[in-house]
């Protein structure tokens, strides 16, 4: 319980921290008038709206009046797109969050499958190709794949499309393109791109602990019984490999949404991490102060989930 | 359970199947920034707002005026005045009638404080309305190119903007996102049926548009997608997923043109990119020459523009699409003679000379501003520069940024060297030097400042005989190539890129006129 | 509990029986000299490039989008063509490969010494400083390094007027990447200082009065060099895929002095176009490079430092 509490500390911490990092790129980067004026506007007009804008108060009060609208869920209006910026991350979130979900699953299913052939026949021919070959994996830059793939699949052989999500459908607060074969076919070139580097990562894993567990005494035991292969290896052995590389898979949730923005840009996918780098480049600060605050709420999240199934999983953790 | 997949399976497939003929799918990679028709004068802003609401005075594809919410336009004798006539049975998306009320309203909208049109519509002083289809447009002084200015004023209806809280464009002291910004009430051939900023925007044949009588138009639904990633916009429309890119990039359009299904029209832009050189006395901020302003002198401002090897930025930069000159504003434009428009000519030797005879034969180091994603290859013909007044001595730092940046340098005359690029939708002279040779002229930001010119300007914009007023603007012309203030570099070529089904008229002023555009027309 | 399970996540993952064949197959030789090269043509670059790229005056925009010298319109002056400014794009990679080089070392160098400082603080102080620092990266360390590169360069970029952005550019890259990877570099030396701390040795050294930062310089350091070695190999893979990532997404070397980030997405713009060759080789080149210091970096764990497999 100790253990808890101060994870919760640990949290609280991080987001008052990430949040006072936000709120002084509002406030001190750059003019945030010079970018609300328009372009003939008199010093007076500036004054004036220094004024409404409570650029004059002092820097706790602005800071708590940032803090107040933040808890909220208002960060204000985007400089370029001039509306809420809560309502665009809203809208951006569901194609972020399919674009992981899939890539998700496309390196979970390849990754253990993969692993788990290499953990158990490590010395085939294929085992060792699928090695090599995940090394390349970690060394391929996630834009030059996403380009590479464009090129093949797109504009070579007009298989897949390029970019966008392709047919949405609208339910209401969800915004999804799972549910049209445009749609999957949009998701198709970019979930293979942003999955690549989580794949190589689950593989090896996977493929470590299967050789591990197969060299314990209980596996021996099993053989020595007459166990079937099969199950062997499906019923001891990676059932025995889940508990870590589920953690792992976990916290590697947090990977993916760290390079969707790259993906993102590669694919031009609609999603907050596009969102966010335009926002860099345009110095569209209230999108950048509140992603930041948004992504920091997300990993944290996740990290504590994550330590909290550890938690439940395993007891000796309750015990220490 | 099996139910359920049979009903997601029904969903697919009609979701599948949406794109039917009557679609059209598009994109460019500029989103508007806002639907308020008078608050941004941004270029994407003004092709899609135009899409929905409609002028009082438009123009045809040829640029000629033509009629759009009104139907006739004449001078009254003996007053500084313009009477219109409206067209009759006109109605706005949401129901509403057509009234002279509505232009009254629009006309005062656009005088509001926030108002990006407030300097192009300043010289109106008060709009009467004679009856419910004829106003009175009063101005301060006589102005020759009302009409030509009308057509960038977009008409709202003036109930719904009470309703919806608009009556002035949006204005950021409220800090809050007006209701302009999302909808659309127009009188235009499409009207809005959903908005995702930057993602995609749609909209829906409006039946009852009084012009589809005689506009051939079969569309049914406008699917905009903005790209910015220019190598993805190529990507989507090689790839099939669009039928019409506004701005395919330069480099792929041979490509486009010579693939199966696709084609390329082109058509000469009214925008010319030219380079400003900050002319006041004081001292650059960022040379390194700090006792006096290099690009004061003259012969310093020639040596620049001899040293750009125009021909090369045409091959190369612009893959053949552009047109090098000499003058600030183009061919299609009042005012424009081939003797002017002929470009300095590339004479490194000549330029070296010029600078050892203003005493700069060391050179100098200045910094230039570039914006990097308004024009087409902006950076690109920055660069090229860079190497090129390298070779005379001129070491520039290139600072290539977004546009609103860029343009926030520009007004505020911050810049010693920029690259900006002016287009004229009243196709007259006049727009360009009050906005560039004017002194205390908005993008004058070369500080470019010459009393005789200043005169001239002020004449122009009184006069209301066409031949004094044609001399007149040759005049300024002249006086400017010879100052040379600024280094032009060419003029724009429009191309648009689109399956070759799609039978869509091009137009200088690169705005697509929907109402035209048929789709498998056999 | 948490330290342990991500190291050993790490180590997994850094994995293993695979280098074994590496260290016995002619591959690992064949990384240790294409490192090798690949770190010569960078230093060597102003000697070995045909052209200075970096000088304006020397390019000729006429030369422009010229394909490599054994295609069709090339030239033999250009061997891999020139990019779309007329610059030759062999000489534009050496000295783009040399700024991607000196900026992944930059970065790494700067997350190497401060995390090596701050985890041998951490190691040998204990306490209060401990956690602090440990629980600091902890935080970052649930944040993807690229991520927090990102965020960080996006950040300096905010606070700076967008008008030294160029100028400055290279060092927020290295700013951004240093501090995003020395939590890396903290935990393995905290963890190596913990063990040498207890060690009787240096007890002892302790007991005879030799002043702290002897004992960190004679006795923790040297020990704890080997794991930071082969950290700071890999975490240099990892930083030169940072950069080209900041290049590419336009956040990072600006294109009047290209690294091969930014060479890739200035070719990406014409790939389409059938100019091919800008954005291949620059990838091409880039990928290789990263996969030589993988493979290099896995060896080096091998030999040095296996206690981390």
């Amino acid at each position: 319980m100790r253990y808890l509490f101060g994870r919760l500390m640990q949290v609280g911490l991080v987001m008052i921290v990430v949040s006072f990092v936000s709120f002084s790129m509002f406030n001190f980067v750059g003019d945030p008038l010079s970018s609300l004026l328009p372009e003939d506007a008199t010093a007076a007009d500036a004054d004036r709206m220094r004024d409404a804008l409570g650029l004059n108060d002092s820097v706790m009060t602005q800071y708590g009046r940032f803090m107040a609208n933040a808890v909220q869920g208002n960060f204000g209006i985007s400089y370029r797109l001039k509306q809420p910026v809560t309502e665009l991350i809203a809208s951006r979130l569901p194609a972020t969050l399919e674009l992981v979900a899939v890539s998700a699953v496309i390196a979970i299913v390849v990754g253990v499958t993969a692993g788990v052939f290499c953990g158990i026949r490590p010395k085939s021919w294929a085992s060792k190709t699928i090695l090599s070959s995940s090394l390349a994996g970690v060394s391929l830059p996630t834009f030059v794949m996403g380009i590479a793939l464009i090129y093949i699949f797109a504009v070579t052989l007009k298989w897949l499309p390029s970019s966008g999500r392709g047919g949405t459908v609208d339910l209401g607060v969800w915004k999804t393109s799972l549910l049209t074969v445009d749609g999957w076919r949009s998701i198709l070139l970019p979930a293979i791109t942003l999955s690549l580097f989580q794949t190589t990562m689950i593989l090896r894993l996977v493929r470590a602990e299967m050789l591990e567990v197969m060299r314990a005494d209980y596996i021996k035991f099993a053989r020595a019984r007459g166990l079937t292969d099969r199950a062997i290896n499906f019923g001891h052995a990676l059932r025995n490999t889940l508990v870590p590389v589920t953690t792992v898979i976990g916290m590697n949730i947090g990977g993916l949404i760290a390079f969707s923005v790259i993906t993102e840009t590669v694919f031009q996918w609609p999603g907050t991490g596009l969102m966010f780098i335009q926002a860099v480049g345009f110095v569209d600060i209230p999108v950048m102060a509140a992603y930041l605050l948004f992504v920091a709420g997300l990993f944290v999240l996740i990290s504590l989930t994550v330590d909290l199934l550890y938690f439940l999983i395993d007891p000796r953790i309750r015990l220490s | 359970m099996k139910k359920c997949v049979m009903s997601l399976l029904a969903v697919m497939a009609v979701a599948g199947t949406a794109a039917s003929a009557e679609t059209l799918r598009w994109s460019s990679s500029g989103d508007a920034l806002t639907f308020d028709p008078h608050s941004e004068v941004d270029a994407s802003t003004r092709a899609i707002n135009g899409i929905m609401y409609e002028r009082l005075i438009s123009r045809d594809v040829a640029l000629n005026l033509i009629g759009g919410l009104a139907t006739s336009w004449e001078p009254v004798e003996g007053e500084n005045a313009w009477l219109l006539k409206l067209r009759e049975g006109v109605k706005f998306h949401e129901g509403q009638d057509f009234t002279a009320e509505d232009v009254v309203f629009s006309i005062n909208r656009t005088q509001a404080p926030t108002s990006a049109y407030i300097k192009l519509m300043s010289s109106i002083e008060t709009v009467e309305v004679i009856n419910d289809y004829e106003v009175k447009l009063v101005t301060k002084d006589p102005n020759p190119i009302l009409p030509a200015q009308l057509t960038s004023i977009m008409i709202m209806d003036s109930d719904w903007s009470e309703e919806n809280g608009v009556v002035e464009p949006q204005n950021f002291q409220t800090k809050e996102e007006t209701y302009a910004v999302r909808h659309a009430n127009g009188t235009g051939p499409f009207k809005l049926v959903s908005r995702a900023p930057d993602e995609q925007t749609i909209m829906a044949r409006n039946e009852d548009w009084w012009g589809w009588g005689d506009h051939p138009g079969n569309i049914d639904t406008l699917e905009f997608r903005p790209i910015a990633n220019a190598a993805t916009r190529v990507a989507s429309l090689l790839s099939g997923e669009l039928d019409f890119v506004l701005d395919p990039p330069l480099q792929d359009i041979k490509r486009i043109d010579g693939a199966e299904g696709l084609e390329i029209q082109t058509v000469p832009e009214v925008r010319t990119i030219f380079f400003g050189m900050k002319q006041s006395p004081e001292p650059l901020k960022s040379s390194n020459v700090k006792d006096k302003n290099p690009f004061a002198d003259v012969r310093v401002r020639l040596a620049v523009n001899h040293a750009l090897d125009l021909k090369a930025i045409q091959r190369v930069v612009m893959d053949g699409n552009s047109f090098p000159t000499g003058m600030l504003t183009s061919p299609n434009v009042l005012g424009s003679t081939p003797e002017l428009d002929a470009p300095y000519g590339f004479d490194p030797e000549k330029s070296k000379e010029l600078m050892a005879e203003a005493g700069y034969a060391d050179g100098f180091s200045v910094q230039l501003d570039c914006p990097n994603d308004r024009y087409l290859n902006d950076e690109k013909i920055c660069q090229a520069a860079v190497s090129m007044l390298a070779r005379i001595g001129i070491d520039v730092t290139l600072e290539a940024t977004p546009k609103n940046i860029h343009f926030t340098k520009v007004n505020d005359k911050d810049t010693d060297f920029f690259l900006i690029g002016w287009g004229v939708p009243t196709l007259d002279s006049q727009y360009p030097m009050e906005y560039l040779l004017d002194v205390g002229g908005r993008a004058n930001a070369a500080e470019y400042n010459n009393p005789e010119v200043n005169a001239k300007i002020a004449q122009i914009s009184k006069e209301m005989d066409p031949e004094t007023r044609l001399n007149l603007i040759h005049d300024v012309w002249e006086i400017a190539r010879a100052d040379a203030p600024y280094a032009p570099v060419h003029h724009q070529v429009i191309s648009w890129a689109m399956v070759s089904d799609l039978d869509l008229p091009i137009a200088a002023d690169n705005t697509p006129r929907f109402e035209f555009a048929v789709k498998n027309a056999n | 509990m948490i330290d342990t399970e991500k190291t050993s996540r790490l180590s997994r993952f850094l994995d293993n029986d695979m280098v074994w064949s590496f260290t016995h197959s002619p591959m690992a030789m064949a990384a240790g000299i294409a490192t090798l090269l690949f770190f010569c043509a960078a230093l060597f670059a102003p000697i070995i490039a045909p052209f200075n790229p970096f000088d304006p005056a020397q390019v000729m925009l006429w030369d422009g989008k010229l394909p490599p010298a054994w295609a069709d319109g090339g030239l033999p002056q250009y061997i891999l063509g020139t990019d779309d400014q007329g610059r030759d794009l062999l000489s534009t990679m050496l000295y783009g490969g040399r700024l991607s080089i000196l900026v992944g070392l930059a970065a790494v160098l700067l997350g190497m010494v401060l995390g090596t400082t701050l985890g041998v603080i951490s190691g040998f102080a204990g306490g209060l400083t401990d956690v602090i620092i440990m629980r600091i990266a902890d935080v970052q360390l649930t944040i993807p390094g690229i991520l927090t590169a990102i965020m960080i360069n996006g950040f300096g970029r905010a606070f700076l007027p967008i008008e030294y952005h160029n100028q400055f550019a290279i060092y927020f890259v290295i700013i951004a990447i240093g501090l995003s990877d020395w939590p890396q570099f903290a935990r393995v030396t905290r963890g190596a200082t913990m063990v040498e701390r207890n060690k009787e040795y240096v007890q002892a050294a302790r007991v005879i009065g030799l002043p702290n930062w002897l004992i960190i310089l004679r006795h923790v350091l040297p020990n704890v060099m080997r794991s930071v070695i082969v950290l700071s190999t890999l975490s240099f893979a990892i930083a030169i895929i940072s950069e080209a990532t900041l290049s590419f997404l336009g956040q990072g070397i600006p294109s009047t002095t290209p690294s091969l980030g930014t060479l890739i997405r200035v070719g990406n713009e014409y790939l389409f176009s059938g100019l091919w060759w800008i954005a291949f080789f620059p990838s091409l080149t880039l990928v290789l490079l990263v996969f030589s210091v993988n493979l290099l970096g896995d060896k080096l764990r091998d030999i040095l430092d296996p206690k981390l497999r």
